[in-house]
Order: C-alpha cells, then sequence, then structure tokens
C-alpha cells in the first residue's frame, strides 16, 4: 500500500484527535453536570433541542470518533489478525459507516 | 580460575540448537567485574567447545555481541552479571525477532536489509566536490543528527520492538533512527527520498511510539523521538507536495 495513503491516515488521526481531546472532556463534564444536577430526560432533552450547539458539537463528535476510531481499528486488525490491507481497511470502512449512521440517528434524537 | 574469595558460583541455562533448540544448564565461577560475554566465553572456552556465539571488540564498540539476557535484549559485554543476575541464575537467550541459525548467533541478513529498504544511505550531491560542506554545529539539523547519529548497529531495538514481532515487514527503529540522520544531513541530496522510502505501511507511520527501543538501546539513544521526526517531515513534505 502507498507511503501517501498511510501518510494521509496519519495526519487524519492525528488531526480527529485534536478534535476529540476538548469534545470528550466537554462531554464528560456535562454528562457529570446533568447527572449530579439531577435532571431527568426529558428534562436533558429540552436542553438539548433547545440550543443548536448541542447537535452541532456532537455532530462533529461523531465524525471525529468515526475516522479516529476506524484508523485505529485498522492498525490493530493488521497486527493482531491475519487480515491485512484490503480486509482490514473494509473492515475499517465498514466500522467507520457503523459509527456514522449510529451517531447520527442519536444526534438526530436530540436536536 | 575462580579467584580467592569468590567461591560462589553461578547457574546459567543457555539456549541451545535453532529453533527446535533446548536450555542447556553450566555452573560458571563468579567473579568480580564479570560480564555476561565473560560468561558466554568461560562456557564456550571450558566446560562446551561447541556453544555458538558471536562477538568482537569485548568493548561496546562493534554491536556484535546483543543476546536476551533474563530476558531483556543487552550488549553482553558491557553487562555486569551483578546487574543482571537474579540470585545467581542468568537465562540467556539468543535476540527475538530474528531468525536463529544455532544456539547463541542469530541471521542479522533481514536487520540490515532493512536498512537498505529504508534507503538509509547518504546520497551525495554534486556541490559537495567544490570543497567541505560548511555545518554549523549549532544547528538544528545537525544537533538532531548528532543525537541520533551514535548507533553500533546491535539489533537490541530491533530485539526489543513488538511491532517488529507482529508487523515482520516493519523497517524496525535502527533503519528508521539512520534515516533521521540523513533528513537532517544538510550535505544529503535526497531528504525527500529518505522520507518517500520509510513513509510506508511498514515505516515510520506503523510506530505506536511504546518506546521499548528507547528503553533498551545500550548507548541511549531514542529511535522513537527519530521516528517522530519523521513523521512531522513527512508530514510537512506532505504539505508541500514533494512526497
Amino acid at each position: 500500500m502507498s507511503g501517501r495513503l498511510e501518510l494521509w491516515l496519519f495526519v487524519l488521526q492525528r488531526l480527529s484527535a485534536m478534535v476529540l481531546a476538548p469534545l470528550v472532556l466537554i462531554h464528560l463534564v456535562t454528562m457529570i453536570y446533568a447527572v449530579q444536577g439531577g435532571l431527568s430526560a426529558a428534562e436533558i432533552l429540552s436542553r438539548t433541542q433547545a440550543n443548536a450547539i448541542w447537535p452541532v458539537l456532537y455532530g462533529l463528535f461523531i465524525v471525529a470518533v468515526a475516522i479516529h476510531g476506524a484508523i485505529g481499528l485498522r492498525s490493530i486488525l493488521r497486527e493482531m489478525t491475519p487480515l491485512r490491507d484490503k480486509g482490514a481497511g473494509a473492515v475499517a470502512v465498514a466500522f467507520c459507516a457503523l459509527v456514522l449512521i449510529l451517531g447520527y440517528r442519536a444526534v438526530g434524537a436530540i436536536a | 580460575m575462580a579467584a580467592a574469595g569468590t567461591e560462589k558460583s553461578l547457574k546459567v541455562d543457555i539456549w541451545r540448537g535453532d529453533d527446535d533448540g533446548y536450555y542447556q544448564s553450566f555452573t560458571v565461577p563468579h567473579e568480580t567485574s564479570q560480564t555476561i560475554l565473560d560468561v558466554v566465553t568461560y562456557v564456550q572456552r571450558k566446560l562446551d567447545a561447541t556453544l555458538s556465539y558471536r562477538f568482537a571488540c569485548r568493548v561496546g564498540m562493534c554491536g556484535s555481541c546483543a543476546m536476551t539476557v533474563n530476558g531483556r535484549p543487552r550488549w553482553t559485554c558491557r553487562t555486569h552479571v551483578d546487574s543482571v543476575a537474579e540470585d545467581g541464575y542468568i537465562k540467556i537467550d539468543p535476540l527475538r525477532n530474528f531468525p536463529r541459525v544455532k544456539d547463541l548467533a542469530v541471521d542479522m541478513t533481514v536487520f540490515f536489509d532493512k536498512w537498505r529498504d529504508a534507503k538509509a544511505r547518504f546520497v551525495p550531491s554534486e556541490a559537495d566536490l567544490d570543497g567541505f560542506a560548511q555545518v554549523d554545529p549549532d544547528s538544528r539539523e545537525r544537533k538532531e543528527a548528532s543525537a541520533a547519529i551514535e548507533c553500533i548497529g546491535c539489533g537490541i531495538c530491533y530485539a526489543a520492538c513488538d511491532l517488529v514481532s507482529w508487523n515482520p515487514d516493519y523497517l524496525g527503529p535502527a533503519a528508521l533512527n539512520r534515516a533521521w540522520t540523513l533528513v537532517n544531513d544538510v550535505r544529503d541530496a535526497d531528504p525527500n527520498g529518505h522520507l518517500k522510502a520509510v513513509a510506508g505501511d511498514a515505516g515510520c507511520h506503523a510506530c505506536h511510539s511504546q518506546q521499548g527501543c528507547t528503553s533498551h538501546c545500550p548507548k541511549s539513544l531514542s529511535p522513537t523521538a527519530s521516528i517522530a521526526g519523521l513523521k512531522r517531515k513527512s508530514f510537512a513534505a506532505l504539505l508541500k507536495g514533494a512526497l
């Protein structure tokens, strides 16, 4: 497989990590705040639907997770299983698509 | 052989044969300032002349005596028995990740072939013919190259690298470290050629930064840092359209 593809995957994984780092923190802090505050599911939903920032943030979160996770999964498959370039690539693309579909279903529900 | 007052002896298990081998036990007198290479040499000279192993300089320059000692890859000529023996016990294996030839001798061919595959050799430029190249010792490139240049090619980093054991095509820490010194050599005529050679799926981007190489390198080099440098430089070259 070409060096350019590996380079682009490396770049994409680093860039998605840079996006993920603050988003994971925001996600955790928000979750803990919501649970500690004793908010009900309906109250949380009303707040996420009142402000466009939450669907936008989580929409970005899902793209970053799908890219970052798929590239990492591809590396693990290539090193730890008999799968090589094509097989690992196919599984990684399928994983990426699955995360995007499930993620955007969830974002659609809170938007 | 044993000096007065050093009645202690060492129990030494040494791997014999190739992949289908076995451990042979020896009892070796313990000496002051004794190295692992001294132990192996004692066994070969006094106990079993058929033992095969490799060494040359005995002073940590040539990189030929590396073996696995109590589970870790080490340069045996500079490894004192007292620093690694566990209750007087030493187990000596050939280096990991290399084909075994016999006993403690491994086939290093694949290791050096990867230096070739990584294009880890100097590419001269025509300009060098005009005179001496002026390299500022305080320049960033010279400092980067200096930090990585003292590799003795012992193969310890290659044996310590888990990635090599997972992906046999991976170029390995030593070849990539050498490539990094050339990328930083201002006299080299083809820095992007070096980057191209190491930017493949078995090159620098495969490294997980686990630092097995760095923690075991007997020369205290950091191939991990060199590989990280290659990742940075190849990214920059990609943005410039040079790759």
